[in-house]
């Protein structure tokens, strides 16, 4: 049996520098895995190789999505895939209407549903990104996740910069876009959420949480508990406390 | 009469400042004449279609239709109380040749197409808001070239009296199996005081037609103008400079071009002369080029304190062989005034084709989407139903990236 998504030995440069250094990965479905580390420690860096931005040079190794290798697949194959991103700062998109881009990630969604869903319909009007502060780019993204309902939901940071009231709400989109209202046996849809305060924990459901350091998984445990020792120790501390080499 | 036709004769030989030269003995002159056309539905289907192209719908919401089928106006006619809309040679006899409006803004012998007009039988559109009157629907014009190898000659006069509001959507176009001609066209416009006109001008040219428009307007005090100007279609050249006179006190100005050139020359801007305090004026163009040549010219002049104006030009070149070049000029003549000006020409984001193929979207179809959205200006001063029907325009386009 495939996990949904089986990452091997993955090496990635950007610009001729190595950032990803081994990273091996594997995610079944119906779980959500959380990702923590230091900034630049390289979480962005595999969320996007994943969704195949092409800037991220895979350099070895490889990455099954459904039992197959997509590891040199265009990012817009990998979304049809069933592979979905929320970026942490997407670009703004001129003359494009948020409703109409709803559409373009899936033409059966309904705009005015997912976004009052994020309560975030009275943007439907506006450009996309255009103007929208942090919190409401992350609004943003949910409902067109929420329309594309990816397999694999990839989330980084959704909880940066977005008030208390947000991240509830941002947290139940998460719960629903990994079916957390469903028989765990009956899950299909997996997530990778990238948090640094673990804020968007108290409000969704993750299986495995795992930490990175210069490019590679230092570890892998409970979700609570890796937060506890990284809020007490640091990184480094949590690395070395639970991961001795 | 002949002060005009005298000028006009010494002005022949005259080249245009810009744009290559054209030789007209290249055109024919004899047109064929067409008959007149009663009712709407009669409109053959070809002019029609053409019409529906340059966003010229002809069966709903029309507050009067001028449609000129070669050099013949076969319609003419206003639904609107308080709007006059006729053909400009039954406008001459009733209102005595016009003798305040007559080739009063654009110089007769300003080049050889301007002269060529005045030298021939006069064709083109009389429209006329009276004192107060308002278009509730757009006025809708249709200037068609169906005879191949034409010298299609029009001059046309717009007239919003005082406190006046005129809407009005012009469309110039060449069915598609005419591929060669030339189009020729005076407009003058005379916006009176606190009068606002708006003035979209829609051109879908065959591959070998040559345009030459000359226009001018005049403000007076609080006089508003929204002039937009739209060409998604290759035309062989076109080069137009429209030039506006803003001479009462807080006439405010706003000129939007949208252009797409795949192939072929499009020499385009205006100049706005602000000569009155409290006056404003800004100029936007938005220019993808996917092998096309395109000059984009503006020009602000200031001749008074406490003026403001605005240039900007963003480009986009789409392809290897593509050529954008934006030429904005500032002419501030005195102290107290503030102008300024943007222009870049560049490539599509990455980030941006990334963020929608993100979503599915192939590169061709995130590139059209993100092209789309660039010529999608908000212009502002046009009715909702007008913006609509603009937007259906830039969407009906079959645009992409590089060849």
């Amino acid at each position: 049996m495939f996990g949904l998504l089986e990452i091997e030995d993955l090496h990635v440069s950007i610009g001729g520098r190595m950032v990803l250094k081994g990273i091996n990965l594997k995610i079944d479905r119906g779980e959500n895995h959380a990702l923590f580390g230091p900034n630049g420690c390289g979480k962005t860096t595999l969320l996007n190789t994943i969704a195949g931005v092409p800037r991220y040079v895979v350099e070895r190794g490889r990455i099954l999505f459904k039992g197959k290798d997509i590891t040199h697949m265009s990012m817009d194959e990998r979304a049809r895939m069933g592979i979905g991103i929320a970026f942490q700062s997407p670009p703004a998109i001129r003359g494009l209407k948020l409703k109409d881009l709803i559409k373009l990630c899936n033409p059966e969604a309904n705009p005015e549903k997912v976004l009052k869903e994020m309560n975030f319909l009275e943007f439907a009007d506006r450009e996309v990104n255009r103007g929208f502060s942090g919190g409401e780019i992350k609004r943003s993204e949910m409902a067109q996740l929420l329309a594309q309902r990816p397999e694999l939901v990839m989330l980084d940071e959704p909880d940066s910069g977005v008030d208390l009231e947000n991240i509830k709400l941002i947290g139940r989109a998460i719960n629903k876009l990994t079916e957390k209202d469903t028989k765990p046996s009956k899950r299909i849809r997996s997530g990778i959420i990238i948090t640094h305060f673990g804020h968007i924990l108290d409000y969704i459901s993750v299986d495995k949480a795992h930490v990175m350091l210069e490019g590679t998984i230092v570890c892998t445990g409970s979700p609570r508990e890796i937060l506890e020792q990284i809020k007490t120790r640091g990184y480094e501390g949590c690395a070395r406390c639970l991961c001795p080499t | 009469m002949s002060d005009i036709a005298e000028r006009a004769r010494k002005a022949l030989g005259k080249k245009a400042t810009y744009g290559p030269d054209v030789d007209l003995e290249k055109y024919d002159v004899e047109a064929k004449p067409h008959e007149e056309i009663q009712r709407l539905e009669e409109i053959p289907e070809d002019v029609r279609k053409a019409a529906l192209g340059v966003g010229v719908t002809l069966e709903k919401e029309v507050g009067g239709a001028y449609i000129q089928m070669d050099q013949t106006p076969v319609v003419a006619r206003s639904s609107t109380e308080g709007i006059e809309v006729l053909d400009i040679a039954t406008a001459l006899k009733k209102y005595d040749g016009l003798r305040d409006y007559w080739w009063k803004l654009v110089p007769v012998d300003q080049d050889k197409y301007t002269a060529d007009v005045a030298l021939h039988p006069p064709a083109g559109y009389f429209l006329r808001a009276k004192r107060g009157a308002k278009t509730i629907f757009p006025l809708k014009s249709c200037l068609y070239l169906g005879q191949t190898n034409l010298n299609q000659r029009v001059h046309n006069i717009i007239i919003a009296e005082e406190g006046s509001e005129l809407h009005v959507i012009t469309g110039c176009t060449t069915p598609s199996h005419v591929q060669r001609g030339l189009h020729l066209g005076v407009s003058e416009f005379f916006i009176k005081k606190g009068a606002h006109v708006s003035f979209t001008m829609i051109h879908n040219w065959g591959r070998e037609v040559e345009v030459r428009p000359r226009t001018a307007i005049y403000m007076e005090e609080g006089a508003t103008l929204s002039n937009n100007y739209i060409c998604l279609t290759p035309a062989k050249t076109l080069q137009t400079y429209p030039k506006a006179i803003l001479d009462g006190k807080g006439a405010v100005a706003s000129f939007n071009t949208v252009l797409y050139a795949k192939e072929g020359h499009l020499d385009t801007g205006s100049e706005v002369v602000l000569r009155a305090p409290g006056c404003s004026a800004d100029s936007i163009t938005r220019a993808v080029s996917v092998g096309g040549e395109i000059i984009t010219r503006g020009k602000m002049v200031g001749e008074v304190p406490d003026v403001k104006a605005h240039l900007e030009c963003v480009g986009l070149i789409l392809s290897e062989k593509g050529r954008i070049d934006s030429i904005p000029e500032l002419d501030g003549r005195c102290g107290g005034l503030d102008m300024s000006h943007e222009a870049a020409v560049g490539k599509i984001s990455e980030l941006e084709l990334e963020y929608l193929m993100a979503r599915g979207l192939t590169k061709d179809q995130a590139t059209g989407v993100i092209v789309r959205g660039f010529l999608d200006v908000e212009i502002k001063g046009l009715p909702e139903s007008l913006r609509e029907e603009l937007r259906r325009i830039t969407q009906l386009q079959e645009l992409h990236g590089g060849a």
